[in-house]
């Protein structure tokens, strides 16, 4: 018993004594030690305040905006689509449209084609028509005065005959064979119109 | 440290039956040997393991912060994730929570005291540091301290000298006449208890926790003999010591919690006097 007191004693003599000082509480508060303490505050606030914070900050909140802006976008596009929709339906609605009105138009312009067409075929068949008649005119006429000419020739040899003498060469004869082969023409010509009208 | 004191007193063979007393702790575990001391004007520094702890505190907070923040992402990985629900604790589960829309200015002060006191107060389980940098009065005193230099002042600038200590001393909705009692009841509790207890809470914490381990580790030591009692007592102390560990890590976290939110609820009344 007695041992064990004095080898407390000898360990709180130890402990407390090493230094041959006064052990000092555990209370105190040594203005060294504060000092410490807040200069220690003093850096990690400073280092992180001015290092660290910002940038996480600042990464928040444009991950906050991009969220928030994303939906914002999203709504944005979405308005966007739907004009864009309705653009298209005008612009459907618009060429078709168009297209009946085009169509229509080819109608009209085929039928105004077929027309003039018509018109064309017409006046070059009358043209060819009254060509022909102006032709068929001009070889009756040639073939009348051939006729009449032979006709004459005809007449003058049968007279010639009758007459029983030459009458080729005397010039009363001659004006009164044109005279009568002229009035001949003549009567053929008034024929010939009375025949036309 | 404790192992050194014991060490010192010539205590290694001191064991149960061994005609030598349990080496109980007692204050001497929190004091430690300088290993350097510098002089500015009057003032003497004495540089102890405490003192390299708290600063390998300020690098580790520092250096890990930094890094984590040096690049932010908008999408999150590895350290910044870490860091960045590190932040958001303080800035939503602390700041905003009680201080409101003026939160956000207040996270890195809090930022600051949350991971200085935690990782401080975490050099108790740490093996080799195994000291809670907290558990030095000075420490707890200093950070409370400078909680104190700005809540104060805040009150004053935000609700004008004579408002401010009008608000602090006479709470509304009480008779007159007991304003002759409260006044000076709540200039005690709020400008003297509350600094104080701000400091002494997160010491005596922190200095009782790093006592119980010290304690049973030294029993489970001190118990180790060739006896069945002293076997199993040895056991169960180094059981307990095991499990107070646990439990350490879960208070220091939680000091750390307790000493930034009471921060933020002084901030927070200065701002808003009403609450």
């Amino acid at each position: 018993m007695i041992n064990v007191i004095a080898a407390a004693q000898a360990a709180i003599t130890a402990a407390g004594g090493e230094g041959g000082e006064e052990m000092p509480s555990v209370l105190a508060v040594p203005i060294d030690e504060l000092i410490i303490g807040i200069i220690a505050f003093i850096i990690v606030f400073g280092g992180l305040a001015k290092f660290a914070l910002p940038n996480i900050k600042r990464t928040l909140a444009e991950r906050a905006d991009a969220i928030e802006g994303g939906i914002e976008r999203a709504a944005k596009a979405e308005a966007e689509a739907n004009a864009l929709a309705e653009q298209y339906r005008q612009q459907l609605a618009a060429a078709r449209e168009e297209a009946s009105a085009i169509r229509t138009q080819a109608q009209a312009d085929r039928s105004a084609m077929i027309e003039e067409a018509r018109a064309e075929a017409r006046a070059a068949a009358q043209a060819v028509t009254a060509q022909a008649e102006a032709q068929i005119a001009a070889e009756r006429s040639q073939a009348t005065s051939a006729l009449t000419q032979q006709i004459g020739e005809l007449a003058v040899n049968l007279a010639g005959k009758v007459v029983g003498q030459a009458l080729t060469d005397d010039a009363r004869v001659r004006q009164t064979v044109d005279d009568f082969i002229s009035d001949l023409e003549r009567q053929a010509a008034t024929a010939r119109g009375s025949a036309q009208q | 440290m404790s192992a050194e004191v014991v060490v010192a007193s010539g205590q290694l063979g001191c064991h149960l039956n061994s005609g030598c007393g349990f080496p109980a702790p007692g204050a001497e575990i929190f004091l430690f040997d300088e290993v350097a001391a510098f002089t500015i004007g009057n003032l003497e520094f004495h540089i102890t393991k405490v003192t390299i702890l708290l600063f390998l505190v300020v690098a580790i907070i520092l250096a890990f912060f930094i890094y984590a923040f040096r690049k932010p992402k908008l999408v999150p990985r590895g350290a910044q994730n870490v860091g960045e629900m590190a932040y958001l604790f303080i800035r939503d589960g602390i700041a905003r929570d009680t201080i409101g829309k003026d939160g956000d200015k207040f996270v890195p002060f809090l930022f600051s005291f949350f991971f200085l006191v935690w990782l401080t107060n975490f050099m108790g389980i740490v093996p080799f540091a195994q000291i809670p940098v907290t558990s030095i009065f000075a420490i707890p005193v200093a950070f409370a301290l400078i909680v104190y230099v700005t809540w104060v002042p805040i009150g004053i600038y935000r609700q004008g000298f004579g408002g401010f200590f009008k608000n602090l001393l006479f709470p509304p909705g009480v008779p007159k006449a007991m304003y002759i009692l409260l006044a000076p009841l709540e200039f005690l509790s709020n400008l003297i208890v509350r600094p104080a207890t701000h400091a002494i809470r997160l010491f005596a914490n922190m200095f009782a926790g790093h006592l119980l381990i010290a304690t049973f580790s030294i029993a489970a030591f001190y118990l180790l003999s060739a006896s069945v009692i002293g076997l199993l007592g040895s056991a169960a102390s180094f059981t307990m010591a095991v499990a107070l560990t646990g439990f350490e890590a879960l208070i220091q976290a939680l000091q750390a919690y307790i000493f930034t939110l009471l921060a933020a609820v002084y901030i927070a009344g200065a701002l808003n006097p009403e609450h």
